[in-house]
């Protein structure tokens, strides 16, 4: 029997309304009620989470291992507290087939240090044209289905998309993004980007987009997941449909919450995304999203790049940050700052996520999956990207000062990172 | 021993400038103007360096005015043109820079489609780089030889009021000028189609407006930009003939312009597109002062970054 007793820790479940010292038990990789002669592991002063889960991560493999693998973009989630990432399909071959899924699935089941669940695309090689494989995607065990890092720009492909994702329960992911306005934009729309002489990437760009998943999600009643939010536009036409109650969910990402297009000054291009950083409006209003529900959950959009391919011109760097590694510190931030409280926070990391997309995970409930993160929330640390087990560097974080870390990650009753 | 105001390396941008530096960077190129009127048009200020000209965008004059002002100041040239370099086989920048430096280049004049491309030489590199022009950010020479023909003109900088008429959206030339000016007290005012002059360059310290008889009332310095079909990506007005309608300088709107005003352009012209062909060879058209002033401004910049005090 292999078991562990996680003693004395302040244990936060928001899926059970628990917030509370008490012991958790962790049986044959499930969590149990009790646990006689456990491995017993002291968690006085620490936080006791369910697993957290991030549904948006990019893995690199299949096609651009260079960057990352499903062993080291996992290892980073493990160091970061993740217990389960939700992987996105941009690989190369895209997973537009079942194929590949299969791959990442078993390449997941020998390598990857945490759970790895994969999301197919919405459309042929994400481009926006026909419709991919959707039944025999579900059947090979995708999540979701998401053209992430595009956007499908056809309302009627979209449209249909979202009525047959329904037919197999799956949720809709969408990185909103309309191509006309957005155009070869690298940098948000405004003083800075004006500024800089950086071509913008309006904000109207990501709101069009929301306002028409909105209107799909409302036709469709199916759930559509509008992912990395950034526009303080967007939260507003958020807010206002869930008041409807149209089947809208949304993520942010700490990037978005933490820094503002003002970090474009030195060119950096470790502060090039997409959608871009912009403005402190469009920050707060995240932090009025997140405080309030609108935006439901936080995931990293974890996009490793090649420190080869950032260290160019910032027009023709690629978009995209390292997140697994500093998403949990960043995150507790908010609490510090009184955005959220602890078992908010906890709950838009753990069981939010998951829900969104159908997980059976983010819970410490008798019985389910002994997915456990023990957090030290006092733990002041610096983050070093040279340390970092991602296979790229780039990261604007990198160097900072923060406050929170995991200490112990344990997935399925094992212990796959401690410190 | 007098204590220069300069101790840069490089010349990135106006932006970071202070007013001391700007003005010295002027008053080097007065005693350097006075080089090219002689007979002998050449000091040994920078012999034994060597400048490179790396032009990563197409350009001709700017190139040219960069080249013969080192050649002046007698360094060694080596011009870099885009279609011949490896940047078009796939080298990056960065390799091309690491190039440079081990053949011991001491200046890299910069020329690139992307913005902050100096700023990533500049870092990298021991060699002083000089902004020749980055995307839609900077062109610090264009708006130090704008300065200096406007003050050999008017014989002050602060308190004149100044109209910059055009794309200023997608205009490096605008942005180092609106920075150099307001840092000297003009007053700027950005005129064109609301499209190319969004309000947000109020910011800078603008007033912005996108009625031309109002832009031109009262202009000491008119400063028409060329129209960039380049960087225009997407269309920002309906065509070259209504641009040339709404906002051209005809010679109507020039008749009601101060009797004084001084007609600026950094070149190329579109002879009958932002200006009339007439009034951009009249009496009060500078522009090709301006070329020659180019030249005293950019030996200033070369002979200031490259240690050659």
């Amino acid at each position: 029997m292999n078991a562990l007793h996680i003693k004395d820790g302040r244990v936060i479940d928001p899926a059970n309304k628990v917030d509370e010292k008490r012991d958790v038990f962790i049986v044959d990789g499930k969590i149990a009620t009790s646990a006689p002669q456990a491995k017993v592991i002291d968690a006085t002063g620490k936080i006791v989470t369910p697993g957290l889960v991030d549904i948006h991560v990019h893995l690199r493999e299949p096609g651009r291992s260079d960057k990352e693998t499903i062993e080291t973009g996992t290892l980073c989630a493990a160091r970061g507290g993740f217990t389960s990432v939700v992987c996105m399909p941009n690989t190369s071959p895209t997973a537009d087939n079942t194929g590949t899924i299969a791959y990442i699935k078993q390449r997941a089941a020998a390598v990857a240090h945490v759970n790895v669940f994969p999301t197919g695309a919405i459309t042929k090689e994400l481009k926006g044209e026909e419709l991919a494989p959707i039944g025999s995607l579900k059947k090979a065990g995708v999540v979701a289905i998401t053209d992430d890092g595009h956007c499908v720009q056809n309302n009627d492909l979209m449209r249909r998309a979202v009525q047959y994702a329904k037919m197999f329960e799956l949720p809709v992911m969408d990185h909103c993004q309309d191509y006309t306005l957005a155009a070869d934009g690298v940098a948000n729309e405004g003083y800075w980007s004006l500024v800089l002489g950086l071509r913008g990437w309006p904000a109207i760009a990501e709101d069009m987009i929301v306002m028409r998943n909105i209107l799909l999600a409302q036709d469709t009643q199916w759930q559509i997941h509008c992912q990395h939010i950034s526009s303080a536009n967007a939260v507003n036409l958020l807010r206002e449909a869930k008041k409807r109650g149209v089947p809208i969910t949304a993520e942010a990402c700490p990037h978005h919450f933490t820094l503002t297009d003002e970090s474009l000054k030195t060119y950096d291009t470790n502060c090039k995304m997409n959608p871009p950083l912009r403005t402190d409006r469009d920050r707060d209003a995240i932090l009025e999203g997140l405080a309030d529900g609108t935006l439901d959950c936080i995931a990293s959009d974890h996009a490793p790049h090649c420190t080869f391919e950032k260290e160019v011109e910032f027009d023709h760097a690629p978009f995209g940050i390292l997140g697994l590694e500093t998403e949990l510190a960043l995150s507790m931030e908010l609490v510090r700052k009184k955005v959220l409280s602890l078992p908010d926070l906890i709950a838009k990391l753990t069981h939010i996520p998951a829900q969104i997309v159908r997980l059976k995970k983010g819970t410490l409930s008798a019985g389910s999956d002994a997915d456990v993160t023990i957090i030290d929330p006092e733990r002041k640390w610096t983050y070093d990207v040279g340390q970092s087990a991602s296979k790229s560097r780039n990261s604007p974080f990198h160097g900072w000062q923060l406050q929170g870390k995991a200490v112990a990650t344990i997935v399925g009753g094992k212990m796959v990172w401690q410190e | 021993m007098k204590t220069t105001p300069w101790n840069r390396k490089d010349l990135l941008g106006i932006q970071d400038l202070s007013p001391a530096e700007i003005n010295f960077i002027l008053d080097t190129a007065t005693a350097f103007k006075q080089v090219g009127q002689r007979t002998i048009k050449k000091v040994p200020s920078l012999r034994g360096k060597t400048m490179v000209n790396l032009f990563v965008e197409p350009s001709t004059r700017t190139r040219t005015s960069f080249e013969l002002a080192a050649k002046r100041l007698s360094a060694d040239v080596i011009n870099i043109d885009t279609s011949a370099s490896s940047l078009v086989k796939g080298e990056t920048l960065k390799d091309t820079a690491l190039n440079l430096q081990a053949l011991k280049a001491d200046i890299i004049t910069i020329r690139h489609s992307a913005a902050g491309a100096p700023h990533f030489l500049a870092s990298r590199l021991k060699a002083s780089v000089v902004n020749a022009g980055d995307g839609a950010h900077e062109h610090p020479t264009q708006a130090l030889l704008d300065a200096f023909t406007i003050w050999e003109k008017k014989g002050k900088i602060a308190g004149l009021r100044v109209t910059i008429l055009g794309d200023i959206l997608y205009s490096r030339v605008a942005r180092s000028n609106i920075w150099l000016l307001t840092k000297l007290g003009a007053h700027v005012t950005l005129a064109g189609p609301s499209t190319l002059v969004p309000r947000t360059f109020e910011q800078l310290g603008c007033r912005v407006t996108h009625n031309i008889d109002d832009a031109l009332d009262g202009a000491d310095v008119i400063n028409l930009l060329r129209i960039q079909h380049e960087r225009q990506r997407r269309s920002a007005f309906p065509s070259i003939g209504e641009y040339t309608a709404v906002f051209g300088l005809n010679k109507e709107r020039f008749a009601r312009t101060k009797s004084d005003a001084l007609i600026m352009h950094p070149g190329p012209i579109n002879r009958g597109v932002e200006i009339d062909s007439e009034i951009a060879d009249c009496e009060r058209s500078v522009i090709l002062e301006q070329v020659t002033n180019g030249l005293a401004v950019r030996m200033a910049a070369l002979f200031l970054c490259a240690g050659g005090a």
